[in-house]
């Protein structure tokens, strides 16, 4: 009998912390198996940062630095330059990427530094307890939007695909989505495609993944799934957003 | 021929599994494990096509497939 076995290589194997259906756990597994299947295991290097996923540096079995808050993508930089021939990937929250590290996540896209983003996107500071997060919804309550984020009071949500998909330096951006077992194949894929676009020396790439975080939404993970099938992904589209060979929406 | 199997210690009873399962075959136990958790079972295993869609869900690696022939 041919084993379908769920744990990569680069996975350690150790019980996750993540909340029941937290879809961190699935976008770690992705990240292993693409780094199983391209051979990188002896030269690949993490970056973790700060969130719920700031464990990711126990979790993959590969060398990893645990970045401050924000900072994953300039770390990963100096590294990269340091050590050229080895892959690089930074592993981030909406709070981590699109609030505290904007900055250092703009600039970083702008010199095109040959590095992988990996960006979990769950609408919310997971960790801290479900604070609003540049990411929450129009209309979604948080701890700190009791009554729902207004566009007057908070702002619009940030589109980090969009925001860098016309950026020079930026060669692959892609936004998936972890909520079905069919997207979960795509997302894969995207996440491989980005690693690639670095081995080939092409640019920064980028992969958000749509995820969800049962916990601070008060929700079940199965009312979560349909959450984000109704909420999110009609707000956040899912497709290549930029690719070296042009690319606009593919849905 | 292909066999569905839970490492129940692991599992933190989410169900993302029983919304993957084409056969709809998954379901909770009323046993929990030591975490306090319902685990996910199967209770019809002869109608598990082996296609390990629960396997790719699975949030925290506590599924395992296998199919084929035996031996
Ligand atoms: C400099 C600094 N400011 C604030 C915090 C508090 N803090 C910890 S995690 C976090 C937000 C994490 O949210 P996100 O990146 O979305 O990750 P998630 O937990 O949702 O996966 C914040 C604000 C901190 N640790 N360090
Ligand atoms: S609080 Fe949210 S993001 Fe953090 S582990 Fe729990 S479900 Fe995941
Ligand atoms: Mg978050």
């Amino acid at each position: 009998m041919k084993k379908i076995t769920a744990r990569p290589y680069s996975l350690r194997d150790i019980p996750f912390h993540y909340c029941p259906g937290c879809m961190h756990g699935i976008a770690h597994r992705l990240v292993a198996e693409v780094i199983d299947e391209l051979g990188i295991h002896g030269r690949t290097i993490g970056i973790s940062s700060v969130g719920c996923s700031v464990f990711a540096k126990h979790y993959f079995n590969v060398d990893m630095i645990q970045a401050a808050h924000g900072r994953a993508p300039s770390i990963a930089t100096g590294v990269k330059r340091v050590l050229p021939d080895r892959v690089l990937f930074t592993y981030q929250g909406d709070g981590d990427l699109a609030a505290i590290g904007i900055g250092d996540f703009i600039h970083t896209a702008y010199r095109g530094e040959k590095i992988t983003t990996i960006f979990i996107n769950n609408t919310v500071y997971g960790m801290t307890g479900g604070q609003m997060a540049p990411t929450t919804l129009i209309g979604q309550v948080t701890k700190t939007t009791p009554f729902g984020r207004s566009v007057e009071i908070n702002g619009n949500p940030i589109r980090v695909c969009e925001l860098i998909a016309s950026v020079e330096g930026v060669a692959y951006v892609e936004r998936v989505s972890l909520h079905n077992p069919k997207e979960i194949i795509k997302a894969k894929k995207a996440i491989r495609k980005a690693f690639e676009m670095q081995l080939n020396g092409i640019g920064f790439s980028l992969v958000e993944a749509l995820s969800a975080c049962p916990t601070n939404l008060g929700l079940s993970p199965l009312e979560a799934v349909k959450w984000m099938e109704e909420k999110m992904i009609p707000f956040y589209p899912l497709g290549v957003y930029k690719s070296p060979a042009g690319g606009g929406l593919s849905a | 021929m292909a066999k569905v199997t839970f490492w129940e210690e692991r599992c933190k009873g989410c169900q993302l599994c029983t919304t993957a399962c084409p056969k709809k075959i998954i379901t909770m136990a009323s046993n929990i494990n030591e975490m306090g958790y319902h685990v996910a079972s199967v209770t019809e295993q002869k109608k598990c096509t082996g296609c390990g869609l629960c396997v790719i869900i699975c949030p925290d690696m506590v599924i395992e497939v296998e199919r084929g022939r035996e031996n």
